[in-house]
């Protein structure tokens, strides 16, 4: 079943553009990836999904349901991790999760405490008091305490250290082993490339690819790193080359198509190293942006 | 309505609250208190007001008031207990959803299972119910102040019930009016300037209304619309004027679930 159905979307603040035609869907327990530069329309998209704001054209479902005429409904099972966290700084920490709490209308005392303990969150300080990376685990707590079905993450990990990233990551995935399923947007690419299945690639509002994260390595380019001694760059000039780049007697350049021809040429060439390795995700997406 | 919202927005405005009532108390007794001097003084006191040209006195509503009487007095500090409840209704009026957006809050709010009906409902609800004990703490002080400082005067206490009963009426007017230019202007960074300028703004509106007795302005402001000194000197509201300032509140609540169902809630910029 698919979770989340988007369909054309589009979304224009006034002439400014949000999104453009977007259309994905998301299936029941995946991890779904979304990625893309600042300004490009993630943070728009997941807003459209929790109907704070309303799409200019096209539709989205969440659960089967429409977003613009279910939202209470839905928003019922979904936990919400904004990129930017805010709350009401006159409040205690332990108050703002009770009052969170206190719309799902079912006990998630234990679950709170749990996740506060896990996140070491003091409970007793003010928001006022806390530094961002504090208030980002508030939001954190905040977002699981109900036990969602569905969780948008908005650049989840920005602000926290990387020994706090790596419990906030294990946590995702004991949700997601749970059977939750989560949209995560970010524009950091390792963290896409350690938690996802499946990935929307988003630049200047509009979709440019969705594909499986394996496949978008696997059946896409090769890197290689190639030394040698007067290396000439023209020697590599055959289809399927592009960005070649040469840095104290190394080559480097990206590969796509029969890898039998580059090894004929490679096996020709009298070389002191050679590296043939799959691109991270990084470059993949350098590439999609060029 | 929900209630946790209701309480939650109850709760963050109770300071506010204690604060105003309190200082309308102050006002009231302290103004009260100086009435026994002007009643004693009657005649000299008419007399002195004369002196001023009408216009001046008709720009402070005084020209239809008997200082020497005890309604004639409290309708003066009347005047100035509208002008402060009207600067209240509009801060909490101009405040109830722009807050949550200038303060980023409200994409918390939002996110959760409640429709935006029911938020703003119970946010409206929550406010009626401070503005309610502001105006409590009004009827109660008034009548001690009164009972304390007429002396011998008498007064027409069905009058005074009828002017306090207005109070209701002008804090829904300044709060769904705050409500409704809070949504169409695109957004409020301050909320004090905006309640400031529509209470001293109504105000003057009245003011000048009095001056120009041709100009329609009347139409307009609230403090015309419930104008004590009118009130007073009749016994009654002005029937007509208070239908249409009910009928200002009732278009501007309308539109403001209009436009608060269909509002894009600002990102973070």
């Amino acid at each position: 079943m698919s979770v989340i159905e988007v369909t054309n979307l589009t979304k224009y603040y006034g002439k400014s553009r949000g999104i453009v035609d977007v259309s994905f869907s998301e299936e029941e327990g995946e991890i779904f990836g979304f990625i893309g530069p600042n300004g490009a329309g993630k943070t728009t998209t997941i807003r459209l999904l929790l109907s704070l704001i309303h799409p200019t054209s096209g539709s989205a479902k969440v659960f089967g349901k429409d977003v613009t005429t279910h939202g209470p409904e839905i928003r019922r099972d979904i936990g919400y991790l904004p990129s930017d966290v805010f709350y009401y700084e006159g409040m205690k920490v332990v108050d703002l999760l009770k009052y969170s709490a206190s719309f799902y209308g079912k006990d998630c005392t234990q679950r709170m405490h749990e996740l506060s303990e896990i996140m070491e969150l003091e409970m007793n300080r003010r928001i006022s008091d806390l530094s961002y990376g504090n208030k980002k685990k508030v939001g954190i707590v905040q977002g699981l305490l109900h036990s969602p079905k569905l969780l948008f993450l908005d650049e989840p990990t920005a602000g926290l250290d990387p020994l706090m990233q790596r419990k906030v990551f294990d946590l995702f995935r004991a949700e997601n082993a749970r059977g939750v399923t989560i949209f995560f947007s970010s524009h950091i690419l390792g963290e896409v490339q350690r938690l996802c299945t499946r990935v929307g690639i988003i630049r200047e509002g509009k979709i440019v690819e969705i594909s499986n994260i394996r496949t978008l390595q696997q059946n896409n380019y090769k890197k290689v790193n190639v030394t040698a001694s007067g290396l000439d760059p023209a020697t590599f000039e055959m289809p399927g080359v592009t960005n070649i780049q040469a840095e104290n007697g190394t080559l480097h350049f990206f590969f796509k198509g029969d890898i039998n021809a580059m090894l004929k040429k490679l096996s020709s060439l009298k070389l002191s190293d050679v590296t043939i390795e799959e691109p991270t995700l990084e470059e993949i997406f350098m590439h999609y942006y060029e | 309505m929900s209630a946790n919202i209701y309480i939650h927005e109850f709760r963050t405005r109770l300071k506010s609250v204690i604060i105003w009532s309190l200082s309308l108390t102050f006002l009231l007794v302290f103004y009260f208190s100086l009435f026994p001097v002007f009643a004693d003084q009657a005649a000299l006191m008419n007399e002195f007001l004369a002196r001023y040209p009408q216009q001046l006195r008709a720009a402070f509503g005084m020209d239809n008031m008997d200082m020497s009487t005890v309604l004639g007095f409290y309708s003066f500090i009347f005047l100035f207990v509208q002008l402060c409840l009207a600067i209240q209704a509009s801060n909490y009026g101009f405040g109830l959803v722009s807050i949550e957006e200038s303060e980023l809050t409200a994409d918390f709010l939002l996110s959760k299972p409640v429709s935006r009906a029911q938020v703003l409902t119970s946010k409206l609800l929550a406010a009626l119910t401070s503005l309610t004990i502001t105006n409590l703490v009004v009827w109660v002080s008034s009548f001690a102040a009164i009972s304390l400082f007429r002396g011998e005067h008498e007064y027409e206490p069905g009058t005074l019930i009828l002017l306090l009963l207005s109070i209701v009426i002008f804090q829904l007017f300044f709060l769904s009016v705050g409500l409704v230019i809070s949504l169409l202007v695109k957004r409020v960074r301050s909320v004090t300037p905006y309640a400031l300028g529509l209470g001293f703004g109504a105000y003057v509106l009245s003011a000048f209304s009095g001056i120009f007795k041709d100009v329609k302005l009347e139409l307009i402001t609230p403090f015309k619309h419930i104008d004590p000194a009118y009130i007073v000197l009749h016994g009654a509201y002005d029937t007509p004027l208070v239908l249409l300032n009910a009928a200002v509140t009732l278009v501007a609540l309308a539109v403001s679930y209009w436009l608060y169902i269909r509002r894009d809630i600002p990102a973070v910029s």
